[in-house]
C-alpha cells in the first residue's frame, strides 16, 4: 500500500511538470542548462530566506509557539519575495547573457528566444521548488508509518502532491508572465505575478483545511494559465488551428505529415 | 583520476581543404587529482597522439576565413552540447551511487577499518582531538597524492611507458574483479539473494574480461562508457566507506585546491607533465578519462567510421591518418591535453593495500580516434573529456551527503544542482581560456557550500515548512 502511495504522490506532483520536460526540453541542451540554472538560481534565493530565518529564530525565544509561528509565516514571505527577486535577477542575467552572445554571433537570431527562456527557467524554478517541497515527503511515504496517527489528517500525503503539482505549473506559468511583463516593462504584471505568490503561499497556512487552500490554489493555476497562454502569444485562432491540427507553419517546422 | 574535462576539437583537415580553419582549440579541463597510483598510461605505443591529457596548447580558435564571430557562436553551440554530454554520465554516476547508498548498509557501515592513509581514527573523545585527526589524515592524504603524482611525472619524463601501463593495467584489474565482487556480494546481501559461487564466478569473470578489454583495448562507445561510470561509481563508494566524516570533507576541500595549483601554476607537476607530453608531441598515457567521443584504434581508421552517436573523438591521430589521405593535423601540438591533470589525479593514491585502485580509474585510454576524412559537421568532431577522478570526487561529495546528511534528500538535490552549475561554469570557462582547467575546484566549492548550508540552514526551514504543510 505505501508503495501504491509513493508512486501516485510521485506522479501526480512531478508528472506533468516531467513530461513538459521530456517532450520540449530534454532534446535542446541549451534549455537543459537553463533549467538547471534556473534550479540554481530558486536554490540560492531559499538559502538566503532559510539564513535569514535561521539567524531570526537564534535571537528569538525559542519556547513561544506563536513567537516561532510567526517568525514562519515571516520566512514564507521573505522566501516568496527573495525567489521572485531572483527570479527578476536572473532574467536580467539572461538579457545581459543574450545580448553577449547576440553581439558576438554573426546570427541575427539568437539561438534561443527569451520566451523559450521565461518557459525554462520558470520551469526550473518549479521544479527545484517541487522538489524541496516534496521529496522527503514522498520519501517518507513508502518507509513503514500510519498517517495521521496523532489526529492529523490523513490526506496529508495526497494534499501535498496535489499543491506540489500546482505549485510547479504555477512557477512556469510565473516565469512566462514575469519575463513579458520585464520585457515590456509593465511593471504592474510583475506585482501582479508577486501577489499571487504570496496569496498562494498565504492559503497554505490554514492547511490541514485543504479545501480552503486548494481549491483557490488550482483556480488561480487556471487564470494563470490563461494569462500566460496570452503572454506567450496564444490566442483562441492559434489554439483552434492546434487542436485540429490544421496549424501548417508549426506542422512544416516539425516536419509531421499531415 | 583525470579530472580534465577537455575539448577536444578534431583538426578537421577536411574543413582546410574547404576553408581555412584552424584545429579546434581544445580546451581541456584537466583537474589534477594527484593520481592515485595510476601512472598516466603513457602513451601507449599503439595508440596514436592521444590527446589525452595534453595539456591546453593554447590553440588559436577557430578561424573560418579569418573571421572571429562565427568562433564564438560555434563556441557556444559546441559548449551546450557537450556540456549535456558530460552531465549525463556525471548524474549517472551520482544515482548510481545514491541508489547504492541509500540500499546497501554496507557503505555506510561504520566497521572500525580505515585505509591505511588515514590512520587516525574520529571516534574520539574531544572534538578539538576530531577536528586534528582530520587534518592530520588530510595531510598525509594528500602528501601521498602529491608524491604519486610526482612519481608519476617522473616516471614520464624518463619515459618508463611500461611501468606506468602496467600500473594502470593492474589497477583496473583489481577495481573490475575485486571491488566489483565485493559490490555484488552486499547487494545479494541486501537483497536477500542466494548464489552459489560458481554462478557468481562466471558473472564476475565475464564482467571483469569485458571491461578490461572495453577500457583498455576497443569496445564499442557506449560500453566503454558505462564501465568507466560504473567503476567511478564503485571508487566513489569505496571512498565513502573508508573514509570518516570530517576527514572526507577536508580531503574534498583540499584536493580541489591542490587540483588548482597543480594545473595552473607553472611548476605544477601536472603542468610539467603536460608540457613534457607537448614537447616530445604525443599524448600523455591514456590516463583513465571519460570521453564523449569514440576513439579507435588506428588501424580501425580506414575502414570504419567511428560510431557517429558522439562526437568524433579528437584527432590524435594525425600520424595514423596521414597515411588515410585526411590532410595532416595542423598541430601536433594540439591536444595534448590536459588529460595531464587528470592522470595525475589518478596518482591517488591507492586504497588500503591495494595498490591501484586509482590507476584502475586511470586506466580509460583513449584509444586514437579514427577520424574520417571527410566530415562536415565540425561540431561533431569535437569531444569532451573529464577526468575520471572528476567523477568520482563528485560522486563522492553527492553520496556522502546522502549518506550523512540529516536533510536527506534536499541536501543531495542542493549538492547535485551545485556540482552541475560548478561544471557547466567550469566547460564555460573551458571554451572561454581554451586551455586546460581544473575541473574540481569550482564543483566541489559549489558542492561543499551547498552542503553545509543545506544541511544547516535549510533543512530545519523546510522541515517546520514541511510540518504545517506550509507552501513557499
Amino acid at each position: 500500500m505505501t508503495a501504491a502511495v509513493f508512486f501516485g504522490c510521485t506522479f501526480i506532483a512531478f508528472g506533468p511538470a516531467l513530461s513538459l520536460f521530456l517532450f520540449t526540453i530534454a532534446r535542446d541542451p541549451l534549455r537543459v542548462i537553463f533549467l538547471i540554472a534556473g534550479a540554481f538560481f530558486w536554490l540560492v534565493s531559499l538559502l538566503l530566506s532559510s539564513l535569514v530565518w535561521f539567524i531570526s529564530v537564534q535571537i528569538s525565544n525559542k519556547d513561544s509557539a506563536t513567537q516561532q509561528k510567526g517568525l514562519l509565516i515571516f520566512g514564507v514571505v521573505l522566501s516568496v519575495l527573495l525567489q521572485e527577486t531572483f527570479r527578476f535577477g536572473y532574467f536580467k542575467l539572461l538579457k545581459k547573457a543574450n545580448e553577449g552572445l547576440l553581439a558576438l554571433s554573426q546570427e541575427e537570431t539568437m539561438p534561443i528566444s527569451i520566451r523559450q527562456l521565461a518557459y525554462v527557467s520558470g520551469l526550473g524554478f518549479g521544479f527545484m521548488s517541487g522538489a524541496f517541497s516534496v521529496v522527503n515527503i514522498l520519501a517518507d511515504s513508502v518507509g513503514p508509518g500510519t498517517v495521521g496517527i496523532h489526529g492529523d489528517s490523513q490526506h496529508y500525503f495526497l494534499s501535498s502532491a496535489f499543491m506540489t503539482m500546482a505549485i510547479i505549473l504555477l512557477h512556469m506559468f510565473w516565469g512566462v508572465v514575469f519575463f513579458d511583463a520585464c520585457e515590456k516593462k509593465r511593471w504592474w504584471a510583475v506585482a501582479i505575478v508577486v501577489l499571487s505568490h504570496l496569496v498562494i503561499s498565504c492559503l497554505t497556512f490554514q492547511n490541514p483545511q485543504y479545501v480552503n487552500s486548494l481549491v483557490p490554489t488550482y483556480v488561480l493555476l487556471f487564470l494563470m494559465g490563461i494569462w500566460a497562454f496570452y503572454c506567450a502569444g496564444g490566442s483562441l485562432r492559434n489554439l483552434k488551428l492546434c487542436l485540429t491540427c490544421k496549424d501548417t507553419d508549426f506542422l512544416l517546422a516539425n516536419h509531421r505529415p499531415r | 583520476m583525470a579530472n580534465n574535462a577537455e575539448d577536444v576539437e578534431n583538426n578537421r583537415d577536411a574543413n582546410e581543404m574547404s576553408e581555412p580553419r584552424q584545429q579546434p582549440q581544445e580546451a581541456t579541463v584537466t583537474r589534477s587529482r594527484p593520481g592515485r597510483g595510476s601512472g598516466g598510461g603513457g602513451s601507449d605505443g599503439s595508440s596514436g597522439p592521444e590527446q589525452n591529457g595534453q595539456p591546453p596548447t593554447p590553440r588559436p580558435p577557430r578561424v573560418v576565413d579569418a573571421e572571429d564571430d562565427e568562433d564564438e557562436e560555434l563556441t557556444l553551440k559546441y559548449g551546450a552540447k557537450h556540456v549535456i554530454m558530460l552531465f549525463v554520465p556525471v548524474t549517472l554516476c551520482m544515482v548510481v551511487v545514491v541508489a547504492t547508498i541509500k540500499s546497501v548498509s554496507f557503505y555506510t557501515q561504520n566497521d572500525g577499518q580505515r585505509l591505511i592513509y588515514t590512520p587516525f581514527p574520529e571516534d574520539t573523545e574531544t572534538v578539538a582531538q576530531r577536528a586534528l585527526n582530520s587534518v592530520l589524515n588530510a595531510i598525509i592524504m594528500i602528501t601521498v597524492i602529491i608524491v604519486m603524482t610526482l612519481v608519476l611525472v617522473l616516471l614520464y619524463k624518463y619515459r618508463c611507458y611500461k611501468v606506468i601501463q602496467g600500473w594502470l593495467f593492474l589497477s583496473s584489474l583489481l577495481l573490475l574483479f575485486f571491488f566489483s565482487y565485493i559490490y555484488l556480494k552486499e547487494v545479494f546481501k541486501t537483497y536477500n539473494v542466494a548464489m552459489d559461487y560458481f554462478t557468481l564466478a562466471v558473472i564476475i569473470w565475464n564482467f571483469g574480461v569485458v571491461g578490461m578489454i572495453c577500457i583498455h583495448w576497443k569496445g564499442p562507445l557506449r560500453l566503454q562508457q558505462a564501465y568507466l561510470i560504473m567503476i567511478s561509481a564503485l571508487m566513489a563508494l569505496v571512498f565513502i566507506k573508508y573514509l570518516p566524516e570530517w576527514t572526507a570533507w577536508l580531503i574534498l576541500a583540499v584536493i580541489s585546491v591542490y587540483d588548482l595549483l597543480a594545473v595552473l601554476c607553472p611548476k605544477g607537476p601536472l603542468r610539467i607533465l603536460v608540457e613534457t607530453a607537448q614537447e616530445r608531441n604525443e599524448p600523455i598515457f591514456p590516463a583513465l578519462i571519460y570521453s564523449s567521443t569514440m576513439v579507435w584504434l588506428v588501424n580501425m581508421a580506414d575502414t570504419d567510421r567511428p560510431k557517429r552517436n558522439s562526437t568524433e573523438g579528437e584527432p590524435p591521430q594525425q600520424e595514423n591518418q596521414q597515411a588515410v589521405g585526411s590532410p595532416a593535423p595542423s598541430s601536433p601540438s594540439q591536444d595534448d591535453g590536459g588529460f595531464s591533470s587528470t592522470w595525475v589525479n589518478q596518482q591517488e593514491h591507492q586504497l588500503g593495500p591495494l595498490e591501484s585502485t586509482d590507476d584502475s580509474r586511470r586506466e580509460i585510454q583513449q584509444m586514437p580516434s579514427a577520424r574520417p576524412p571527410v566530415d562536415d559537421e565540425d561540431d561533431e568532431e569535437r569531444g569532451v573529456k573529464l577526468g575520471l577522478g572528476d567523477f568520482i570526487f563528485y560522486s563522492m561529495l553527492v553520496g556522502k551527503a546522502s549518506a550523512t546528511a540529516s536533510g536527506d534528500w534536499n541536501t543531495t538535490l542542493a549538492c547535485f544542482v551545485a556540482i552541475l552549475i560548478g561544471l557547466c561554469l567550469t566547460l564555460l570557462l573551458l571554451a572561454i581560456f581554451k586551455k586546460a582547467l581544473p575541473a574540481l575546484p569550482i564543483s566541489i566549492f559549489f558542492g561543499l557550500v551547498f552542503y553545509f548550508a543545506t544541511d544547516n540552514l535549510v533543512q530545519p526551514f523546510m522541515d517546520k515548512l514541511a510540518l504545517h504543510q506550509f507552501y513557499i
